[in-house]
């Protein structure tokens, strides 16, 4: 049976016998968030784990932190920084096997960066002397998506692709709350949903898409449950509990590795910084509400449950804080580093083959960059 | 002696044979679309192709434009060469976003690290009858993307020959197919059909000496009747057939004006802002010195498509054709 013969069919028939196609209980998220720190849950936690999510978390704010510095000194044009968001952003990059693929918006640099990629190549779109830093092939990273939703047919597309290959590969698609009221988000989890595609699709509901709240942008009981329209289960997660968060995101994974089909995570979080370091977010919402946010912290969270369990000790807090700073100092001082450019590179790569009149073009771009040089550029 | 027959075909069935050929010879070639699958298409282009290939290979999608650009992008992305149908050109705008955003882009935004070897065929022209949003003219938004390939074929041979070469491409490629030249037949060798490489060059369909008529896809069977009976008033025209808007072949073009010292640009899309004006800049800035007259434009009126019972005034015809060749400035001769 070939992939796509393995639907179910769903036909027109004479009124009485309709029925719907299946149970649309099993696919309902929970009416709570899903939480393991601070609960009974966490006693089932492997440690290991909760360990290195520790160390991600520490290391994903500095990071943010270091590169909210770099747009504040102009290194960077822009940041869209996820702090506060760390748990979902590390978590997303954890669960993933090194043959699956992620695909990142743009807020999810520090998911990409978990991932393996170099910071400066996940920032290199940011600082804007190219468009994408990285090889997307070699850690299974699509480029950075700048306009909302549109990674996430892309991820269905793929893990499609994959499935029709037979290679036993999942991908990840991130998306925040405003992102879901794009069209393309529909589409891909329509076609999802039809193809059974190995995708798992992670909603960062973190309150605001730049300005707008949540209530502005959709009426539905939560963005999980958007999943029962399609017939893929919708799950809730607390998105600042990264044990919470990397199980949820792991069984969805997992669930979709075995042929399970797709999964919607919707992960309450909450975007402690402005949109951009152009926006400017006191104009929509008070510091009272970020201050109740900052109390719910995605690392503070997880340290309680740490120390309190004996697992994290001031030594191993201290070694994981210096690897952070020797990031970001290592980021900081290659960041600093005045970018060399060559603008003949404009037209490498808009075809296989540029065509004549980009040649031509070329040849006039060249002309002008000697005539600017002058004799002495001539020489050198 | 042995000859191989020269059988008439519809360049829907060239079209057809050109997937097929593509399918077989190698097995990334997915199709994909609206209807595709057990209906073999509405236009009947993708027949056969389910059966023989299976629905992995030849996919019946949801009905969703951008979903299907969309995924197929992905698909691409992981080493597929997926080979689109959008069901009419009027249809294919919900995918204008994928188009521009990524699918014209992704080979630039990555450095050549992600190429997109995707092929879009979209039915696209008036002429059939078609009740609204059937018969636009969209090739003027797919020209202005920077990173699109946009070919559109005028013969049953070249509509095999430049598909096939579309799918071998290694980049993205609109596949613009004039509906109203679906059925219709010429002389093709089905046994040995060849694939026209490189996309990009622009043919003399009919030498000339009094004047060039730059024209494309469903106009091209108008120019050449217009040709003929230009004949009576004493004119010997060209007809350069494009079957590639991007890449253009600004050399086939010019040499062909340089020739004949006059050109007028014929299409069914509309004049302002419409692909001829390109076309005249372009032949205006390489041949001004070799020019008797001003370039001409022959197109559909500048107003949205109109109902099936009014199309044949909007549409460029041997009349309009002939008056604009009439006004080309010929007393300068005389």
């Amino acid at each position: 049976m070939t992939v796509m013969e393995q639907r179910g069919a769903y036909r027109p028939t004479p009124p009485p016998a309709w029925q719907p196609r299946t149970d649309p209980a099993p696919l309902l998220p929970d009416t709570e968030p899903y939480r393991v720190l601070g609960t009974e849950a966490a006693a089932g936690a492997d440690p290991e784990l909760l360990r290195r999510l520790y160390a991600e978390l520490v290391r994903g704010r500095r990071y943010n932190a270091q590169a909210t510095a770099l747009t504040k000194q102009g290194r960077l044009a822009v940041y869209p920084s996820s702090t506060g968001q760390e748990a979902c952003e590390v978590a997303a990059a954890l669960v993933l096997e090194e043959r699956d693929w992620l695909f990142p918006s743009y807020r999810d640099t520090l998911a990409v960066v978990t991932r393996g990629v170099d910071p400066v190549e996940a920032l290199t779109l940011l600082r804007g002397d190219r468009h994408t830093g990285y090889d997307p092939h070699e850690h299974r990273v699509a480029p950075l998506s700048t306009p909302l939703a549109t990674q996430l047919p892309h991820a269905v597309g793929l893990a499609h692709a994959a499935r029709l290959r037979g290679d036993d590969v999942v991908a990840l698609a991130m998306v925040g709350d405003g992102g879901t009221s794009e069209g393309d988000f529909h589409e891909a989890l329509n076609f999802a949903a039809v193809w059974q595609a190995p995708v798992v699709f992670l909603v960062q509901n973190n309150g605001f898409a730049i300005s707008v709240p949540l209530a502005k942008q959709t009426a539905a009981p939560s963005l999980a449950h958007k999943a029962v329209g399609y017939g893929m289960p919708g799950r809730l997660v607390d998105g600042n509990d990264a044990a919470a968060v990397h199980e949820v995101l792991a069984d969805a994974v997992r669930r979709a590795r075995a042929g399970g089909g797709p999964t919607l995570v919707e992960a309450i979080t909450y975007r402690v910084e402005a949109h951009t370091n152009a926006d400017d977010a006191t104009r929509y919402r008070g510091d009272a509400e970020v201050e109740a946010w900052k109390r719910h912290d995605p690392i503070a969270l997880l340290e309680r449950e740490l120390t309190g369990r004996g697992l994290l000790d001031e030594a191993a807090a201290e070694t994981v804080r210096q690897d952070a700073e020797a990031m970001a100092a290592d980021l900081r001082a290659r960041m600093n580093q005045d970018a060399v450019l060559d603008p003949m590179d404009l037209f490498a790569h808009v075809y296989a083959e540029p065509t004549a009149q980009l040649v031509e073009q070329r040849e006039q771009l060249r002309a002008e960059l000697a005539a600017e040089a002058g004799p002495e550029g001539a020489q050198g | 002696m042995t000859t191989v027959a020269v059988r008439p075909a519809t360049m829907a069935q060239a079209l057809t044979r050109a997937m097929r050929d593509a399918m077989a010879a190698d097995p990334s070639v997915h199709v994909m679309g609206e209807d595709v699958g057990t209906l073999g298409g509405v236009f009947r282009v993708t027949d056969g192709l389910a059966k023989e290939f299976g629905e992995d290979r030849c996919t019946d999608t949801p009905l969703a434009e951008a979903g299907i650009l969309g995924t197929a992008v992905g698909m691409a992305m992981y080493g597929l060469r997926p080979v689109v149908e959008m069901q009419f050109d009027a249809f294919a705008y919900p995918a204008f976003e994928q188009l521009v955003s990524h699918v014209a882009k992704m080979r630039n935004r990555t450095r050549g690290k992600m190429p997109l070897p995707l092929t879009i065929r979209v039915p696209y022209g008036g002429g059939i009858g078609g009740v609204e949003h059937h018969s636009d003219s969209s090739e003027a938004y797919y020209m202005a993307t920077p990173g699109l390939h946009v070919v559109t074929p005028a013969t049953v041979a070249d509509a095999y020959g430049l598909l096939r070469a579309a799918i071998a491409s290694d980049d993205p490629v609109v596949f613009l197919e004039p509906k109203r030249l679906y059925w219709s037949k010429d002389s093709w060798n089905p046994e040995a059909p060849t694939a026209v490489e490189p996309i990009g060059r622009a043919v003399v369909r009919r030498p000339g000496r009094s004047a060039t008529l730059i024209t494309y896809g469903p106009s091209v069977p108008v120019c050449m009747e217009a040709a003929e009976a230009a004949r009576a008033e004493g004119w010997d025209i060209e007809v350069v057939d494009l079957r590639s808007l991007v890449p253009f072949d600004d050399e086939t073009v010019c040499a062909s004006v340089r020739r004949t010292g006059r050109a007028v640009v014929v299409h069914e899309s509309g004049g302002f802002g419409g692909p001829g004006g390109e076309i005249a800049a372009r032949v205006m800035e390489r041949c001004f010195h070799h020019l008797e007259a001003p370039v001409l434009r022959v197109a559909g009126f500048d107003l949205p498509y109109p109902p099936p019972m009014l199309e044949r005034h909007h549409l460029p015809g041997v009349d309009r054709i002939l008056d604009a060749v009439g006004r080309l400035q010929w007393e300068a001769e005389s």
